[in-house]
């Protein structure tokens, strides 16, 4: 890839050939279809290029997070996290750097949300602590700071539940718990420790999400947030229930994947595993769930991925395996409109799947080196992050 | 015999022929003759008042031929216009066609052999003989010879007359010439014949009910002398089938059919059998057919056992199995299966046969093993395993020596198959061989066919198989379509994801492979490092073109390594890689890597297969030198390199587009070849070639203790010689030519009588290389004898070999030699 002198921190036009050439010239690049994919598939079409990449991260990109035009420019943000500690904050309009964020000490930052209300940003690093920005009007500054209790890789989730509230969800002490934290308030809802015999090792991904219909299809758990108030001993040992999750209606609940490759359903409020399921002999290294579909998938060290589903009486379920040619993905993630599966690989390749029937679809091998993140914007667009310390932006079936 | 006229009915029926004989040659009024014609019709007795049964036995005995003849004689067509509407003809014919039929046939063939040859007579007599065969009297003159047994000189009459049933067809052709009529070519005659017999054998069975005694010899010896005339398929093929059904059902028919096979004289019997074997659709007809004939026949034992079995092959599988299945169906003909048995395993596994006889008889044998044993029970090859085993064991390892494929094949699947029938509680025994269908075919066989399938079962199958099939491409040809519509519509319905190219997700290799040659050597020898060894191997190919110069510089070193290397790891193609490596060091320094290479294959301590890899090497390095045009176009060979380098998209995708594009707006004016044909080049083999070749056709005659090249070592022998051949056939248009085609002349000559098919393939080959590399001038001038000694040799070859590819390959020489003296000779003047 040429560079010219003094553009390290452009992006730069990987596609050369003449289709993307020409199609580059317009505005909204990602809507776009390349004249080869819509000729008839006689020949599968060559493997396509990045939209464009993005240079200047300056050593190995390992979170990504799109952030849809919080500063009301219109225009999509594109956050990553380097190796060496800075937040990357690039406009996909000019594809340049807008602001770099430096305050992890140089450690890793391994995880990056923004927060549903305002333009807040949490960033997670490996020094420790989970830092929250305020990105308002140009500005970026740390309002707050989590101290973690765990050095492994395991990222944060976040889940909304209200309109300046939310939970957070991080690796808690002592090795294999997960805490939950209140936020803004900080407040330690509880602590999601696996039972004694269970021994899953560390938890490695985290994914908080909400089953929305909960109260109509399992009468069963209805009564569970009103009982809260008036908690069971038995079931409950933390004596500060907050009363914060009574008057949210829908029933948060924690995926996490554990380091003996089993991924594991957690009903945070009642802080007990619903269902757990050995999906690995590996360590579970990513995992993202469909909750319209209420299926998953997780990626590991291993050569294959697993697709599992989850039932009605909340029990996971493998549905199947897929294997892949390479063993290790980094990270697996579903396309927002729930029809693409991404998943990031050991061996520099971007794997493409069709999420409904697992079909492979295409394998990008642009990176040089590990793929370590991805992230799909609401728009379809999808980032990856590498070891090769570039950023990869993709268009891939456009939505339709 | 006239002086017994004692008796007055013998006496008027005497006068009486005398009279009419007289009046049919004096006399020229066409009434007279009628009347006299008719008056003598009596004595045939089919008339309204006929003659007395003494007057008609005499008539018949004594005096119809003389009087058949003396019509003959008076036949011409003056004669037979003297009653218009042919009526005197038509009487004329009654009396042949009514008469005894065996008196008639005989003066119509001696009528027809004494007539001048384009007459009228002839044609007339031949017209009648056709009308008597259409009228089946055919059978009445076989009849005839089935009733009367006692009388005097009865062999010698019978003897003519089955010259005459038999070779009818002969004697007609050869008086007829272009005449002939379609009833008497052989292809119409025997069916006749079959027929006719048939009919005969009716009238025996018949009477035999009635408690008549009757004789079926004669209908033997017709038999029997036209299946050694070699009509076994005009006359079975109407026999069979119809005896068939016959016996079937009774048990009168089948006594009488095993009379007739029987009966077929010692000197016919074979050629009835082959015929029966052949014409019969299963082990039961010809159980109905031949009974125990086995048992009672010498000749048709050693038929049956010997001669079908170990002295023919031509017979095919269903064939094979009637004949094997015959012999297992009765409890007493089972001995002679389990003695055939025997006989084939020995003669299977004999190595001397392997050696000579011709691969189809092999396979054919191994055939009849496999169908052998399908019929022998378990306690039948208890009682004599140890003879089996032993011959069995001795055959499988002849085979499996042998340095044929096929050969060695067919030792795998017999051994397979009868370890597992003589000796069922041992451990089965496993070869690993390419199923193909031939082995398919070897397989199926030694599965017992199910025991009730009868003729009139036998040809339905064909029928519903057919139907299968025809309803198998219906299927198939609706299927497709409608499938994948429907599981599209299914699974894809909303978005139509078009996937692309992933033909480039292949496994990542971590490790580097080495830059430089040098680092090869010690990457291969010490590297503990399995993914960088094999990173290596599969990088040296590309890095010796890539570097000529430092490879040269350890050419022999690497060469050594690579020859002493060995697959540790499963690294898939990993003989294929080795090779590529030694050829690309012997193409790059050639004089050294081939000294080295042509010293270690008469080196001690080798396995055959590095001494066949050398060999192997030296080819394709010397094919590698003499290609033209190699300097322009380093071979594109080797895997393919390690994926898509990162930034480079697939160019030649848009590549091929673009000049797509290019070709469709260009107009050509003129269209002339595109590229010229490769640069002619000298060839690079030229000053190597010596290196190559000498060395190894040198010492071939000396044996080491571990390798001995003219003794069991033959395979290494039968490649030596196609290596030479191919050195000298890639050594064309160099200067070494002349002495390499001289010494290889002189190694084929102290080889041509080699045992192994092999070896031999490679030195006809050898010869066919040197006649077209080596200058035809200086063949006939530096080689005058060799050449001479070789033609011999050919032709020997070309028409004794036992082996069909040696003979191929021998006429391909003597045709090559042929073309070399056409273009020495000049042309004839005209």
């Amino acid at each position: 890839m040429p560079l010219a002198p003094g553009t390290s921190h452009t992006s730069d036009f990987a596609g050369r050939s003449w289709s993307e050439a020409w199609t580059e010239g317009r505005d909204t690049p990602g809507d776009c279809i390349p004249p080869s994919m819509v000729a008839p598939p006689s020949p599968p079409p060559p493997p396509p290029d990045p939209q464009f990449v993005l240079r200047g991260a300056r050593s190995a990109v390992h979170a990504l997070h799109f952030c849809g035009g919080a500063q009301g420019q219109g225009h999509p943000l594109l956050l990553s996290g380097s190796l060496h500690g800075l937040v990357h904050i690039w406009s996909l309009q000019t594809r340049r750097v807008l602001a770099t964020l430096d305050g992890h000490a140089g450690k890793c930052v391994t995880w990056l949300q923004t927060l549903p209300p305002g333009p807040q940003l949490l960033s997670q690093g490996r020094d420790l602590r989970v830092h929250v920005w305020d990105l308002a009007e140009g500005r970026n500054a740390i309002v707050d700071s989590v101290c973690l209790e765990s050095v492994g890789f395991c990222r944060g989730s976040v889940l909304a539940c209200g309109p300046q509230r939310w939970m957070l969800a991080m690796p808690g002490k002592g090795g294999d718990e997960v805490q939950i934290l209140e936020m803004p308030s900080k407040t330690s809802v509880c602590s999601l420790k696996p039972e004694a015999e269970a021994r899953p090792g560390m938890p490695m991904c985290l994914q908080l999400w909400q089953l929305v219909t909960v109260a109509i299809r399992i009468p069963v758990l209805i009564p569970v947030p009103v009982l809260i108030p008036v908690p069971n001993p038995v079931l409950i040992p933390n004596p500060t229930p907050e009363p914060v999750l009574a008057d949210s209606s829908p029933l948060p609940l924690l995926l996490a994947g554990y380091e003996d490759g089993s991924v594991a359903l957690w009903d945070v409020s009642a802080r007990k595993v619903c269902s757990r399921v050995a999906c690995h002999e590996e360590p579970v290294m990513g995992l993202d769930f469909d909750s319209q579909k209420a299926r998953g998938v997780s990626g590991s060290a291993e050569k294959a991925l697993a697709v599992w589903s989850l039932d009605e009486q909340r029990a996971l379920q493998v549905h199947g395996t897929h294997q892949l040619t390479n063993p290790g993905v980094a990270d697996v993630r579903i396309r927002p409109d729930h029809r693409l599966l991404a998943t990031a690989g050991w061996d520099h390749r971007i794997r493409v799947f069709h999420w409904r029937t697992m079909k492979p679809l295409a394998v990008l091998a642009f990176h040089s080196a590990a793929v370590h993140c991805l992230a799909f914007a609401t728009d379809g667009l999808l980032a990856a992050g590498s070891g090769d310390q570039r950023i990869s932006v993709w268009s891939l079936y456009p939505r339709m | 015999m006239k002086s017994r006229g004692m008796d007055p009915v013998l006496s008027t029926v005497r006068l009486t022929v005398r009279e009419a004989v007289h009046t049919l040659s004096s006399s020229e009024d066409g009434g007279c003759i009628f009347s006299t014609l008719g008056s003598l019709k009596r004595y045939l007795g089919e008339t309204e008042n006929p003659a007395l049964p003494e007057e008609q036995e005499e008539f018949a005995r004594i005096h119809f031929s003389t009087f058949l003849r003396c019509l003959v004689g008076k036949l011409s067509p003056d004669w037979l216009e003297l009653l218009p509407d042919g009526q005197l003809e038509e009487l004329w014919a009654s009396f042949f066609l009514e008469g005894p039929a065996d008196q008639a046939f005989l003066v119509l063939m001696e009528a027809i052999e004494g007539a001048a040859s384009p007459s009228f007579r002839l044609m007339k007599m031949a017209r009648l003989l056709a009308r008597f065969l259409s009228a089946g009297r055919m059978a009445a003159v076989m009849e005839g010879q089935c009733r009367q047994q006692t009388e005097p000189a009865f062999s010698l009459l019978q003897e003519t007359l089955l010259s005459k049933v038999v070779g009818l067809p002969d004697h007609l052709g050869n008086r007829l010439q272009r005449e002939n009529l379609a009833g008497f070519f052989p292809q119409n005659y025997f069916p006749l014949l079959g027929e006719e017999l048939l009919q005969a054998l009716h009238v025996v069975v018949e009477s035999l009910r009635g408690g008549l005694d009757c004789s079926v010899s004669f209908l033997s010896q017709v038999l029997g002398k036209a299946c050694v005339h070699g009509r076994q398929k005009e006359l079975l093929g109407v026999l069979v089938p119809r005896l068939t059904a016959l016996t079937q059902g009774s048990c009168l028919w089948q006594r009488v059919c095993w009379r007739l096979v029987e009966r077929v004289p010692d000197r016919a019997m074979e050629a009835v059998l082959t015929g029966l074997v052949e014409a019969a659709s299963g082990p039961e007809v010809l159980s109905w057919l031949l009974g125990n004939l086995v048992m009672k026949s010498k000749k048709a034992q050693f038929v049956m056992t010997q001669k079908l079995l170990f002295l023919q092959y031509r017979y095919t599988t269903p064939v094979l199995r009637s004949l094997l299945g015959y012999l297992a169906m009765d409890s007493q003909r089972r001995p002679l299966l389990i003695q055939a048995l025997k006989e084939l395993l020995e003669t299977w596994g004999s190595s001397s046969a392997i050696r000579r006889a011709p691969l189809a008889q092999q396979h054919y044998i191994s055939k009849a093993i496999l169908v052998c044993l399908a019929h022998l029970g378990e306690a039948e090859l208890q009682d004599c395993r140890d003879e089996l085993l032993a011959s069995l064991m001795a055959g499988v390892q002849s085979h499996l020596d042998s340095s044929l494929p096929a050969v060695r094949r067919l030792g795998m699947i017999v051994a397979e198959v009868a370890s597992a029938q003589i000796h069922p509680e041992g451990p089965p025994l496993r070869f690993q061989y390419e199923e193909d269908e031939l082995t398919r075919e070897l397989l199926a066989l030694a599965t017992p066919q199910p025991a009730a399938d009868s003729p009139s079962e036998a040809g339905p199958p064909v029928a519903p198989v057919t139907a299968e099939t025809t309803n198998e491409e219906m299927v198939s040809s609706g299927g497709p379509q409608a499938q994948p519509e429907g599981s599209d519509s299914e699974l894809d319905s909303d978005d139509e994801f078009v996937p692309y190219d992933m033909s480039g997700d292949t496994e990542l290799r971590s490790s580097k492979a080495p830059v430089y040659v040098r680092d090869c050597v010690e990457a291969l020898t010490t590297s503990e490092n399995w993914e960088r060894w094999e990173a290596t191997l599969r990088a040296l190919e590309g890095l010796i073109f890539r570097s000529p110069a430092a490879t040269q510089e350890v050419s022999v070193e690497l060469a050594k390594v690579l020859l002493h290397l060995e697959e540790k790891t499963g690294v898939a193609g990993f003989e294929a890689l080795r090779q590529r490596a030694l050829v690309a060091v012997t193409v790059t320094d050639p004089v050294r890597v081939a000294e080295y290479l042509t010293t270690q294959f008469y080196a001690l301590n080798y396995s055959l297969r590095q001494r066949m890899d050398i060999l192997d090497v030296l080819t394709l390095a010397a094919q590698e030198l003499s290609r033209p045009g190699r300097r322009q176009k380093p071979p594109q060979r080797g895997p393919p390199g390690p994926g898509p380098q990162p930034g480079s998209p697939a160019t030649p995708a848009w590549q091929a587009v673009v000049e797509e594009r290019i070709r469709s707006k260009t107009r050509r004016v003129s269209k002339g070849s595109a590229g010229q044909g490769p640069a002619a080049d000298p060839n690079k083999f030229n000053s190597v070639a010596g290196y190559f070749f000498f060395p190894l056709i040198q010492l071939f005659d000396r044996p080491l203790v571990t390798f001995d090249l003219l003794g069991d070592d033959q395979l290494v022998l039968g490649r030596l010689v196609h290596t030479l051949g191919a050195l000298m056939y890639l050594s064309v248009n160099t200067m070494v030519a002349v002495p390499m085609g001289k010494a290889l002349l002189e190694f084929v000559w102290a080889l041509r009588f080699h045992g192994d098919i092999y070896v031999r393939q490679g030195l006809l080959s050898a010869v066919s290389s040197v006649l077209l590399s080596v200058p035809a001038e200086r063949l006939l001038a530096d080689l005058p004898d060799e050449l001479l000694e070789a033609q011999s040799w050919l032709a020997d070859v070309a028409q004794k070999d036992p082996d069909e590819d040696c003979r191929t390959l021998a006429i391909k020489a003597l045709l090559l030699l042929e073309k070399l003296r056409d273009k020495l000779l000049p042309p004839p003047p005209p």
